[in-house]
């Protein structure tokens, strides 16, 4: 059963005294798909990735990772997985070859020298290799972190926020890299605040105040929310939100530009708030509920507010 | 005059930040008040620039009414606390190489027959001078002391043996390893063992706070490397640089301040070995306590202030009250400068110093387990 799954764990729970951060989640993502692990800020996708990888202890359930027990077997989790912190995490004061040398040295990689000779030919920093890794750019760093993640080959790939703060070129080349990591066959598990990311994976699981919210592809997900959008363009339309933000039947009204969209459960209410107010310079269209949308209408139904980010 | 307004305003905002932050940090908030309040009990109970109660030792090879009289009188003055007397020279050998007495005082067979005769027989009083402080003032009062307490007892037919002007006898000082009481040939070798103390324990203090600062442990503790690993990994290092200062303070000793080396290098190489790895287990024990580099220093100095004071590297260790010296044997400091100034001045042998370097490894092995137990494998 573990032999197909990269990850197979149940019912995780983590308190921090009081404070659970994490509620009881389920994930099975079998090996060699790309995940993604959405859900605002405090919901505790960091905390899962932690207790996945055994870099916290877990309060409640258990499960596996890799095969491995994720209580007993850290060490033989660490081995074989790679782990990208949200943060950069590497050596500021030393160059990017002294850092990409020690992890290779951490994980006795064969025939070093020529490991990072490539990870660095690979990553195109061979010219900059002496250069210290705090001098880099947030995008490079990005880059230089995941080289040395990878490079002792892990069978996982646990990456939180690895794109925040980065420009979207950066942006794209990293997630080309992520895809040509899976096509080797790395399993990846990624979280990330960006819907475009999100769209990127095989599946998404989303997460608030530390429960799963729901799992599945990305027109799974906005199936799965039931929700109706109509996106509004014309010069009047900024003047309309306020009056039908309180109308019943609209969950949520959200700027795109100069458009606006109108999103709810039930499309005849909107239809019928729509005509309240009539608005000759606006039109009106049924559109497809964006991610982001889907999200916001699952959270409230599974009565978790995700405005507060405990 | 707004100007002067607004700038107080401003004062006032960064005054109520600090203090925040200040209360913030309970661990320096408590130096604060811990420190000064350690510096006053130090100095004003613990340390005796003039050392009294020193242990000491008898040797007294005949029984007669004046060697008891003057027996009676040393053991009643507050200089000495003899702690052994015998008559048998062997007994009180390497009492004096060990540490175990400041003195040796040596009442010699047929002192009362000499002394009737007039022939100013000689008292002798061996001195640890290794410490020229601690021995100065109990040596100086001997003469008085000894003299007073025989004036009652030369009386009628001995009176004459007292009148002479001279005192009855010659009281002959042996300043024994330091025959020229040079406070250098105590405070330099001491001194190697306070350089290696504030170094090492403050480097290693900083080892794994720092990373845990800059975020760096997150992804040590997700690598496979194990905490023993970590810890001999990060504390080798330093053993080089202990090597490296001890070899340096060692040569200025020889060349800049001519203290002797008198005892066996290898025994010295042994106590400086174990004395580093305990410094440096300490320090790591530290890091693991300490949340910010800033804390790891300040536990470093509320460790490093007592080092100072009770172990005998400044002031006689003899000389300070029990409970101080019940503080001053835990601390490694107190146990490696016995070792030290053994070897350079006394030429102590092994089996002299097995009571320190056993301290040592105890203290070592307690640091290192403490390390271990606070290391943290995960975040938690």
């Amino acid at each position: 059963m573990s032999g197909e799954l990269a990850i197979d764990v149940h019912g995780l729970i983590k308190r921090f005294g009081k404070k659970t951060a994490v509620a009881g989640v389920d994930i099975q993502l079998p090996r060699g798909e790309v995940w993604g692990f959405l859900g605002p800020n405090g919901s505790g996708k960091t905390t899962t990735i932690r207790m996945i990888c055994g870099l916290l202890k877990v309060t409640e359930g258990s499960g596996q990772c890799l095969g491995y027990d994720i209580q007993r077997d850290a060490a033989l989790i660490r081995q074989q997985t790679g782990y990208m912190t949200q943060k950069f995490s590497f050596w500021s004061d030393m160059t990017i070859r002294e850092n990409l040398e020690f992890v290779a040295r951490l994980y006795r990689l064969p025939h070093l020298r020529e490991t990072v000779d490539q990870t660095l030919e690979k990553l195109g920093l061979t010219n900059r290799q002496r250069q210290l890794a705090g001098a880099l750019s947030g995008g490079w760093k990005q880059r230089l972190a995941l080289a040395a993640v990878t490079m002792h080959n892990p069978k996982l790939l646990l990456l939180d926020e690895p794109t925040a703060g980065v420009d979207p070129q950066a942006r794209r080349d990293f997630w080309d890299e992520i895809h040509h990591l899976s096509l080797e066959g790395m399993t990846v598990l990624v979280s990330t605040h960006y819907m475009d990311e999100a769209e990127r994976c095989d599946r998404i699981v989303y997460l608030a105040n530390g429960h799963k919210i729901v799992e599945g592809t990305v027109p799974d997900v906005i199936d799965r929310s039931g929700l109706s959008t109509f996106r509004g363009e014309g010069k009047g339309v900024r003047r309309l939100a306020e009056a039908l933000k309180t109308e019943p039947g609209v969950d949520h009204v959200a700027y795109f530009g100069s458009a606006l969209h109108l999103s709810g459960q039930d499309p005849a209410a909107i239809r019928a708030a729509l005509n309240r107010h009539p608005s000759d310079d606006v039109v009106w269209n049924e559109v497809r509920p964006s991610l982001e949308d889907a999200f916001i209408a699952l959270s409230a139904e599974a009565g978790v507010d995700t405005r507060v980010h405990a | 005059m707004n100007a002067v307004v607004s700038s107080f305003a401003r004062i006032w905002a960064v005054f109520l930040k600090e203090a925040v932050q200040m209360r913030r940090d309970r661990l320096t908030f408590a130096m604060m008040f811990g420190i000064p309040i350690i510096q006053l009990i130090l100095f004003g109970y613990a340390i005796n620039m003039n050392p009294k109660h020193l242990p000491a030792a008898l040797l007294v090879e005949e029984q007669t009414p004046i060697v008891r009289t003057l027996v009676q009188s040393l053991r009643t003055s507050e200089y000495y606390n003899f702690v052994m007397q015998t008559s048998d020279p062997r007994e009180t050998g390497d009492l004096l190489a060990r540490g175990e007495v400041a003195f040796v005082v040596s009442i010699p067979a047929g002192f009362t027959r000499q002394l009737v005769r007039g022939e100013h027989p000689q008292i002798l009083i061996e001195a640890d001078a290794s410490d020229p402080a601690a021995a100065s003032g109990a040596v100086g009062f001997a003469q008085t002391i000894l003299t007073d307490a025989l004036r009652h007892d030369l009386k009628g037919p001995l009176r004459s043996v007292a009148a002479s002007g001279q005192p009855p006898f010659e009281l002959v000082v042996h300043q024994m390893y330091n025959p020229e009481a040079k406070t250098s040939y105590n405070i330099v070798p001491g001194l190697l063992g306070v350089i290696l103390t504030m170094t090492l324990v403050m480097i290693t203090s900083m080892a794994m706070t720092r990373e845990s600062e800059q975020g760096t442990l997150e992804n040590l503790l997700a690598m496979p490397v194990k905490p023993f690993e970590m810890m001999l990994g990060k504390i080798l290092p330093y053993v080089i640089v202990g090597a490296s200062q001890t070899l340096v303070i060692l040569l200025a000793a020889q060349i800049l301040f001519e203290v002797p080396f008198i005892g066996q290098p290898w025994i010295l190489l042994l106590g400086v070995t174990i004395f580093v790895l305990a410094n440096l287990a300490l320090g790591f024990t530290f890091s693991t306590v300490a949340r910010t580099q800033m804390q790891a220093m300040q536990l470093t100095f509320f460790f490093f202030l007592p080092s100072i004071l009770l172990s005998g590297f400044m002031f006689p260790f003899r000389g300070m009250p029990d409970w101080a010296q019940v503080i001053g044997e835990a601390l490694p400091l107190t146990h490696f400068l016995r070792i030290v100034r053994g070897v350079m001045l006394k030429d102590t042998s092994l089996a002299q110093l097995q009571d320190p370097l056993i301290a040592l490894c105890i203290f070592t092995a307690v640091a290192v387990s403490v390390a271990m137990l606070r290391y943290r494998r995960t975040l938690d």
